[in-house]
């Protein structure tokens, strides 16, 4: 059986096209303005480089914060359904699953039959995102790759007093101005977002394995902060921004067109009261 | 090489103000406030608790150099030498690295005292809409806290958030305002809180072919939204009345004005004699002016000794 799954995020479209639980194609790209568009063109990639017809597919599964825009999905599952069907798949052992993408961070508890026992998420701030990294690394004037690269060689944990992203950068930019090395800047970056997602974590609660997955995972720099903020070991797949299309597919395989998970949304209190 | 040029569009001009009706050396106590915030810094002089100079300039690298650069410039068309000054008081962000003050106080409690002075005793609630942070102020009829409510963690609803805006948008920061009632009908605002995902979002609208000017009215109605939130959590007593630096922006006023339905106080002067000279009434020297008129309070009661040099 050929079933697909097409996770749109907020930054990127992740499409996979499985055959009996092998993979067949796997095409990602950016979604731009219109990611309608952008996920039927990249499911046109897959299916041509899978060789395949559309009727070929039984099964179409979307996922992602923009999956409800997928107009040719058979059915639709939240984002971290989709994350704990495609990580229970590579990592059996897994029970946590922390999932950073560009525009949300999230961490789940799971079973081990890959349901979802509970459910965190940090969204509508860009503080905990792949935003934030990105948006520092402008600052700094270093890739993101690179940045990685860098902060694994600081030894210096300096702490960031700003959460915000906006605030963020100029507090990179008088970092630079003080001469700070970049290797500690780009750590104290990482170190800002891991600590803002490890206590969306410790929220579910924190049991092993814990697996990161989503597109700021392919950042070693990060996975080591990650790592030392949570004070646990933390297994990261190949492609790990391709789980939850992978997920999303053997949802479709396993015939599932709809689930439903219930999120604590985690509000960071940003008003502070005080006395004079 | 070549190099494009490059346009910064939430560079807003710097000010400086010096009061020709006052004459310094037949006061008393020439005190200063120094309030160096985290975008702009301002300094306030004042002769007897008389307005007599000020500036508003922005903030550099380091708080010491923004705290001498604001004060240079509100003395700059007066004879009075900053050694002259009887008392300062820092206040601001930066307040600790002011190197003029003999002390410091939060610019909390001075911007609730320059309201009261600017706007009169009958403000009970002060917004202060500051670069990077937004403070709600409960205050009595002599200017003094009650309590407040503030957000400093988050750039949205601040002056830095407006300036990124500015940017993106290329509009000169001081025209979003105006320019945000020019559009036919009001649009819906922009959904995202974070700046950094509004970002995104106006850079769709743009793509989207949606006017400038709709993109405007969207942004400020976010942000009166936001702003909205905080007050609400205070619990707003009238009268009210609003300082720093997006007071200045209608766009934001006007829509907050709307949203809480209750009107902000009028930017004259409280006091009759300034108002109806016409002297300039810039919202954002309210914490100056409040660490000036601290500094005088203190110097008339005794409770601190004049600093003259010179």
């Amino acid at each position: 059986m050929i079933s697909a799954g097409i996770d749109v995020g907020g930054k990127n479209v992740h499409i996979v096209i499985t055959r009996n639980g092998t993979i067949l194609a796997k095409v990602g790209g950016p979604t731009g303005i219109n990611k309608a568009e952008a996920a039927e063109k990249l499911y046109a990639e897959a299916l041509a480089q899978a060789k395949l017809k559309r009727e070929d597919v039984s099964q179409v599964v979307a996922t992602g914060s923009s999956g409800s825009r997928v107009s040719f999905a058979d059915g639709v599952i939240p984002d971290a359904a989709a994350d704990a069907r495609g990580v229970i798949k590579l990592i059996p052992s897994a029970r946590t699953i922390i999932d950073v993408g560009a525009e949300e961070g999230r961490a789940m508890k799971i079973s081990p039959e890959g349901k979802v026992l509970d459910f965190a998420i940090n969204e509508r701030c860009a503080a905990g995102t792949g935003t934030f990294v990105d948006t520092m690394s402008r600052a700094l004037e270093v890739p993101v790759e690179e940045m990685a690269k860098l902060s694994l060689k600081s030894t210096k944990s300096i702490p960031m007093n700003a959460q915000c992203a906006v605030f963020g950068e100029s507090e990179v930019v008088s970092l630079i101005h003080q001469k700070t090395p970049k290797q500690d800047i780009a750590r104290a970056v990482h170190d800002a977002i891991a600590g803002r997602i490890g206590s969306v974590a410790r929220i579910v609660g924190l049991e092993k394995d814990v697996v990161m997955i989503g597109g700021v995972a392919k950042n070693p720099g990060f996975v080591e902060s990650l790592k030392r903020d949570i004070g646990m070991e933390v297994k990261v797949p190949d492609n790990p921004d391709f789980v939850s299309a992978l997920g999303a597919a053997s949802a479709a395989a396993a015939g599932v067109l709809e689930e439903k998970v219930e999120a604590k949304v985690v509000e960071k209190e940003q008003i502070e009261e005080g006395k004079a | 090489m070549v190099e494009a040029k490059k346009v910064e569009f939430w560079r807003w001009p710097e000010t400086s103000w010096v009061n020709p009706d006052v004459d310094w050396k037949k006061g008393k106590f020439v005190t200063a406030g120094v309030d160096v915030g985290s975008v702009s810094s301002q300094a306030v002089i004042m002769v007897d608790g008389q307005l007599y100079a000020y500036s508003n300039t922005r903030t550099g690298s380091n708080s010491p150099d923004s705290a001498l650069k604001c004060m240079n410039m509100a003395l700059k068309e007066s004879d009075l030498k900053v050694d002259t000054i009887d008392y300062c008081i820092g206040t601001g962000y930066g307040r600790v690295n002011v190197p003029m003050a003999q002390q410091t106080i939060t610019e909390i409690a001075c911007h609730a005292r320059g309201a009261n002075f600017m706007y009169g005793p009958e403000i009970r609630t002060v917004l202060d809409m500051g670069g990077q942070d937004c403070k709600a102020i409960r205050c009595d009829e002599r200017g003094k806290v009650m309590k407040f409510m503030m957000n400093d963690k988050c750039a949205a609803g601040t002056g830095r958030g407006m300036e990124v805006f500015a940017d993106l948008i290329r509009v000169p920061v001081w025209e979003i305002g105006p320019r945000s009632f020019q559009v036919e009908k009001e649009p819906p605002m922009i959904s995202s809180t974070c700046v950094v995902f509004a970002k995104t979002e106006v850079v769709g609208l743009l793509q989207e072919g949606v006017p400038e000017n709709e993109i405007m009215a969207a942004y400020c109605a976010a942000m009166a939204h936001r702003i909205t939130e905080l007050l609400n959590r205070l619990g707003m007593e009238e009268k009210f009345a609003i300082t720093g630096g997006i007071a200045k922006n209608e766009g934001v006023v006007k829509r907050l004005e709307k949203e809480l339905g209750v009107k902000a106080t009028d930017k004259v002067w409280h006091a009759p004699k300034m108002r109806d000279k016409g002297l300039p009434f810039d919202t954002q020297i309210a914490g100056g002016i409040g660490a000036a008129l601290f500094a005088f309070a203190m110097l008339e009661r005794g409770k601190a000794q004049s600093a003259r040099k010179a």
